[in-house]
């Protein structure tokens, strides 16, 4: 079923009976060319791409819970392209491209909005080391541009530009970024997907992959064993239990990170702000609500909960940053499990097993990553080769030395 | 969260640095194979369940301790000094 502005008044119209489900509530089959385990952003956009792009059809989700019921459902929807290592710059800008296109590619409303994104500076060194990144991405193709104090203030006047702990020097303003619905982009791909044949199964666990002579024959699950030609690993933050059951220790481990959204007010926050040297960022959604975060609770874990400490260290900083947003109520809180790697960038991957794929390691950043990396992830499910944009996304880097750490912070899984 | 310091006493988890897991205290030794050092620097179990990890109290004694947790709860069932726990340890 097509959806359209026509489609919405032709349903007021008749008493909205016409709708039907987005997709189908398939039985697992015993056998399926490829198997994705995980119905999360990215496991839904490869099964959409593997498709779309490449005509395999004979796929299917295999998805523990509900679809979107994981970190792409429970992250703060910033999507950018803002990246300054060669590795990284031209995988996210393939992806702000894939969004930009993203509602007319799946005729489903993501609410994908380009209201600019600017990252604050509060040094010297800081504004050079931006000024290197915003070069950076215009050589990618991408947009950026350096504000001083006052370019800032046109933007954001609300701002505490003399705050005696970080005063504001300016900051690096990157118009195409911005925001999505999350649960939408889960929920396009998820429909487009079987729309084209892929059947999603929900309440499935992998609870086991089988392996015979080095080779992936298909996998174990709450809901019998499904044979497959090919598996792909794709569960954030659960990736190294799943990776465990074929014997594979991964460069990961699971940190949690909280987000909050206040009650909702009147539109006041007309971009997305990040205060990096306070652990802080802000937007507003479209239903009022002040969007925001912080850094990760700093320990592993694999409660979709935090401790207080870290509330409190992101209230101070968003305080401290706009002091007007002190009246707003905060509504709720919550903990998504991040696949942190070492040194902060994903994977995408064969492994040493045949047939056996992994698409991980996309610590807090991954929502802006779900059409590229699903669009790279088919090309190498499919083709067997790594995709030209995601080349350096291999997961023998830490051995071998060729590491991407964006932040320069060191190889330490907490520290990105 | 809360975590007991052997010397301290219990004390609130702000006052601890959290460096990662437990494989910290087995460094490989001079020579070692490249392997080694990718295992010890990047490679991790990640249990979702019982952990070992190293935290350090920094902003009280400065001991490293050998922190044992659940990833699921957060419950801590105990914490010892790393130099009780390293093999050959002081
Ligand atoms: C608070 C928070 C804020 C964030 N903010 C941003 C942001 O602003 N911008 C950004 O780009 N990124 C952000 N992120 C990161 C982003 O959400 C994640 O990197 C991304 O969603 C991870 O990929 P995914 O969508 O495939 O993961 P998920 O949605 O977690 O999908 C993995 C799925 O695998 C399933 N699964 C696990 N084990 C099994 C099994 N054994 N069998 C079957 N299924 C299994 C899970 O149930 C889950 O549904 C944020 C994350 C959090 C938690
Ligand atoms: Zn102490």
């Amino acid at each position: 079923m097509r959806y359209s502005g026509l489609r919405v008044i032709r349903e007021g119209l008749f008493g909205n009976k016409g709708w039907r489900p987005a997709w189908r509530e398939p039985e697992p089959k015993a056998e399926y060319d490829v198997v994705i385990i995980g119905g999360g952003g990215h496991g839904l956009s490869t099964a959409y791409y593997l498709a779309k792009n490449h005509g395999i059809t004979n796929v299917a989700v295999l998805e523990k819970g509900y679809l979107g019921g994981g970190n792409v459902g429970r992250n703060t929807t910033i999507v950018r392209a803002n990246y300054f290592l060669q590795g990284n710059s031209e995988f996210y800008s393939h992806s702000l491209k894939l969004w930009e296109g993203l509602e007319a590619e799946l005729n489903y409303n993501v609410m994908h909005s380009q209201r600019g994104l600017i990252n604050l500076f509060h040094s010297d060194g800081q504004r050079d080391a931006f000024v290197r990144r915003g070069n950076s991405m215009v050589n990618q193709g991408d947009d950026a541009i350096l504000l001083d104090r006052e370019g800032v203030r046109e933007h954001l006047p609300y701002l505490d530009f003399e705050q005696t702990r970080f005063p504001i020097y300016g900051g690096l303003y990157h118009p195409r970024g911005g925001t999505a619905r999350h649960d939408a982009v889960a929920w396009g791909y998820a429909r487009g997907a079987d729309s084209r044949g892929v059947d999603l199964i929900q309440n499935c666990e992998v609870t086991g992959i089988d392996i015979e002579h080095g080779r992936v024959r298909g996998v174990q699950t709450s809901r019998g064993p499904i044979r497959a030609k090919k598996v792909a690993m794709i569960v954030a933050g659960r990736s190294g239990q799943v990776a465990a059951m074929a014997g594979m220790r991964l460069p990961v481990e699971s940190h949690i990170l909280q987000a909050f959204v206040t009650e909702g007010l009147k539109p006041c926050i007309d971009h997305v702000i990040s205060f990096g040297m306070g652990h802080f960022y802000i937007s507003q959604s479209d239903k009022g609500g002040l969007v925001f975060g912080g850094d990760l609770d700093f320990y592993a874990s694999y409660a979709q909960r935090g401790n207080l400490p870290m509330v409190e260290h992101v209230m101070e900083a968003g305080m401290t940053l706009m002091p007007m947003i002190g009246r707003a109520k905060v509504l709720r809180s919550w903990g998504g499990i991040m696949d942190m790697t070492p040194d902060g960038s994903p994977i995408i991957d064969k492994t040493p097993v045949e047939g056996l794929f992994l698409d991980c390691g996309w610590n807090y950043g991954g929502f802006k990553a779900v059409p590229a990396s699903g669009w790279c992830m088919a090309h190498l499910v499919a083709t067997g080769e790594s995709h030209a944009v995601a080349r350096r996304f291999t997961l023998d880097r830490f051995a071998t030395g060729h590491l991407l750490d964006e932040e320069g912070t060191g190889s330490q899984h907490n520290l990105h | 969260m809360r975590i007991t310091c052997p010397l301290c006493g219990e004390r609130d988890r702000r006052e601890f640095y959290y460096y990662g897991a437990d494989d910290y205290l087995r460094r490989p030794g001079e020579g070692a194979a490249p392997e080694a050092w990718d295992s010890y620097l990047h490679l991790r179990d990640n249990p979702a369940g019982i952990t070992r990890d190293l935290w350090h109290h920094e902003m009280g004694c400065s001991a490293w301790l050998v922190v044992e947790r659940s990833t699921i709860t957060h419950e801590i069932r105990s914490v010892k000094l790393v130099s009780d726990v390293q093999e050959g340890g002081k």
